[in-house]
């Protein structure tokens, strides 16, 4: 998966679509499988990033990991309370509100309101929170200040940040990441997660579940969420009933910025381990070592003896996300130090950089088209925190390569810039004009199919192997074939 | 009367708990939950749920231990310091479950969220418990010394029981208190599969054994291919 987020306009139809279909239930009203947080900004729950207080993901102990808040001695030690679960208080309380009262209410003087009333308890509330209650907020003192990220500035750097001349916002839109070392499968007491072998998709069986609720700590992303009425923990499931007949998940399907991609990656299990416990500044190196060279022969004959169709080696070739993550490396994962090797990878956003004011006069701090990548509007080591561990270096190389092809395009469409600018910034990423026009047309002009590279999985063909599908004709399906009731 | 409570009572209780959480576990895993309402209130939680389920497990395997090795108790009471030791430990931890218990019945009357999620069942359990304890910690109160004459009386009753052949004398000549607990207990018993205690029964012991990832191939293509019989493998386990 790659989002790209110079595209992202923070509209949230893809957590709409995404609302509508999964989580629209009793007990799941809170849950945001799909979220789009205003960065700087807490996020969702708040103050997700802090793991000082959720105490998510893994650390790093010798040359091994270990969960940092969960697993077999300390999870299973908090197991009647566990202290550093999320609850309600840090999400919000779900409410609708008592349109009947706009029909019922008594003649008066006053116009008659619609109260909020709160989802849970029946009973009127006052609603604190909700989701996106930090949307658009790039300023504020109580959402964007109070941004995690903002520990690693320095104070003239956030005082500048805060300057209404330079005030600075993105969209960060949030899924699970599915990662490839998930600490909530590592967590769960009852075995209930676990992840697809055939696509990689982390899910939680419901049937399973006990409610231990370890998972939820040990998200680092806190993308799995506890159903406070059947007792049972949820999270996305990527859509795998689309994903498996080779449609899109229904919020990259849905995305009006056109900014999600989705395709095959091949990777080598058996490195896992031996990744996640590297040193925080190569984890992100380390970890695009994993993933293999859908063209090399030899890998090619690998996936064929392990099983793998054709039809998915073939879409592993026309991956957008191998193209954006390593063959462009212009990808990065978000919060790579919590060493669960996510697979969802973000385009960083190239801001323009900023003219300030000094003494009433506007003063432009470039004379050429675009600034510096040092001179971002958002300081190089806010990025840095959200997507490479603190490594300025490497983000500053990914800003640059956007920078070029943003130049090299220009000169191409315009031709107005100095010709030796634009080469010099080409040879200093690494790219000929070949590659920056392919970077160019899959970031703006790509069509459907090729953001979406997603192979039938054929299921149907393989489970009449194992299942005599007649049994269960007529049936609801062949899955769940009871109302999820809570437990007595 | 005394051979229902005794006799029919604890055979009837073991019944109904084995072929119910067994039916239960068949037709709606779903329900297999120990449904924590941590997320909607968390503070008197803690207070509550910790002391009450360490103390209880403190008890259980307490009771286990005397009816499984009843000489190794009398004779660990011989000297009157262990005794008193014993004694008092395993009354403290009776306490901490009652302390524990009513901090969590206080919770769930007060907080406007709980009641959300409170079913009848609750309500039973809460009650069952609260007889429990409380019998427990009157019969230890009143009728010492209770590690003794458990292992002297009851460990023979429950093995009576297990050996199917019931012998309630013994048990007959005991007081009212302890009779209660008796019959409170194997109550419990058969509550197992209408009530949350289901949680005891899938408590994750497998965890401890194994691996940390869990990777589930549902539809192993090499295995379907290369079969030569129609229904090849098992069917997957997670639909």
């Amino acid at each position: 998966m790659v989002f790209h987020l110079d595209k992202c306009i923070g509209c949230h139809t893809c957590s709409i679509a995404c609302k509508n279909i999964w989580t629209d239930r009793k007990g799941a009203e809170y849950m945001w499988w799909n979220n789009v947080e205003t960065k700087p900004g807490t996020g969702y729950p708040t103050k997700w990033e802090d793991q000082k207080i959720y105490k998510g993901g893994w650390e790093k102990k010798g040359n091994s990991v270990d969960l940092i808040g969960a697993g077999k001695t300390k999870g299973m030690s908090r197991i009647f309370h566990n202290p550093n679960l999320p609850v309600m208080n840090n999400y919000y309380e779900p409410w609708t509100y008592k349109y009947s009262y706009l029909f019922d209410a008594p003649e008066g003087d006053d116009q008659p309101v619609a109260r909020t009333i709160s989802l849970v308890t029946g009973e009127p509330i006052d609603v604190k929170a909700g989701p996106n209650w930090d949307d658009d907020l790039g300023g504020s003192i109580d959402y964007a200040r109070q941004d995690v990220n903002m520990e690693t500035l320095t104070e003239a750097e956030k005082q500048a940040m805060f300057q209404l001349e330079r005030m600075v916002m993105f969209y960060l839109p949030r899924i699970c990441n599915h990662c490839l070392n998930p600490s909530c499968v590592a967590s769960c007491p009852s075995g209930a997660i676990y992840k697809r072998g055939e696509d990689g998709i982390v899910l939680i069986n419901q049937k399973r579940c006990r409610a231990w609720r370890m998972c939820i700590t040990a998200c680092p992303y806190k993308k799995s969420y506890y159903n406070w009425n059947t007792g049972k923990s949820e999270k996305c499931i990527l859509c795998f009933p689309r994903v498996e007949t080779g449609q899109a998940p229904a919020c990259m399907h849905t995305c009006v910025g056109r900014i999600r991609y989705l395709g095959v990656m091949l990777y080598d299990a058996d490195r896992i381990k031996e990744i996640a416990s590297c040193d925080t500044g190569d984890l992100i190196e380390r970890q695009l070592e994993i993933y293999l060279d859908p063209f090399d022969p030899v890998i090619i004959a690998a996936a064929k003896k392990n099983g793998i169709a054709d039809s998915t080696i073939d879409a592993a070739q026309k991956s957008p996300v191998y193209k954006f993550v390593k063959k462009w490396g212009i990808a990065l994962p978000l919060h790579p130090e919590f060493r669960t090797l996510p697979n969802l990878f973000y385009v960083p956003p190239l801001l323009p950089t900023m003219a300030s004011t000094s003494g009433g006069l506007y003063d432009s701090t470039t004379d050429s088209l675009w600034g510096k990548a040092e001179d971002t509007r958002l300081p190089l080591r806010y990025l840095a925190s959200l997507f490479t561990a603190g490594d300025t270096e490497k983000i500053k190389e990914v800003l640059r390569k956007l920078q070029a092809v943003r130049l090299h395009r220009r000169a191409v469409t315009v031709g107005d810039l100095d010709k030796k600018e634009t080469e010099e910034a080409m040879k200093r990423s690494n790219l000929d004009s070949e590659m920056a026009d392919a970077i160019f047309r899959l970031t703006s002009l790509a069509k459907f199919e090729q953001r979406f590279v997603i192979p039938d999985a054929h299921r149907e063909e393989a489970i009449e192997m194992i299942e005599n599908t007649g049994d269960v004709k007529g049936d609801a399906g062949f899955g769940f074939l009871s109302k999820p009731n809570r437990g007595l | 009367m005394s051979d229902f409570f005794f006799i029919g009572l604890p055979y009837g209780s073991i019944v109904i708990m084995v072929i119910g959480t067994i039916y239960r576990y068949r037709s709606s895993q779903f329900g297999y939950s120990s449904l924590s309402s941590q997320f909607l209130e968390s503070n008197n939680l803690y207070k509550g749920i910790r002391p009450f389920h360490w103390g209880i497990i403190f008890l259980f395997f307490g009771h286990l231990v005397a009816f499984l090795f009843p000489r190794s108790v009398l004779i660990w009471n011989g000297d009157i310091l262990r005794l008193l030791i014993i004694e008092i430990t395993a009354f403290g931890f009776g306490l901490l479950t009652l302390w524990g218990l009513i901090i969590l019945i206080i919770r769930r009357v007060q907080t406007k969220r709980i009641h959300a999620v409170t079913s009848r069942m609750d309500v039973v359990v809460y009650i069952i418990l609260l007889v429990q304890v409380i019998t427990g910690l009157f019969s230890a109160y009143l009728y010492r010394w209770g590690t003794s004459w458990f292992a002297s009386v009851m460990s023979p009753y429950l093995k009576s029981l297990f050996i199917f052949s019931p012998d309630t004398a013994a048990l007959q000549a005991m007081p009212l208190w302890v009779q209660i607990h008796v019959v409170s207990a194997f109550t419990m018993l058969a509550l197992i599969p209408f009530t949350r205690f289901v949680h005891i029964l899938v408590y994750p012991l497998l965890y401890f054994f194994r691996s940390y990832q869990r990777v589930v191939w549902n539809w192993d293509k090499n295995k379907i291919r290369n079969s030569s019989k129609m229904n090849v493998g098992k069917p997957p386990e997670n639909n």
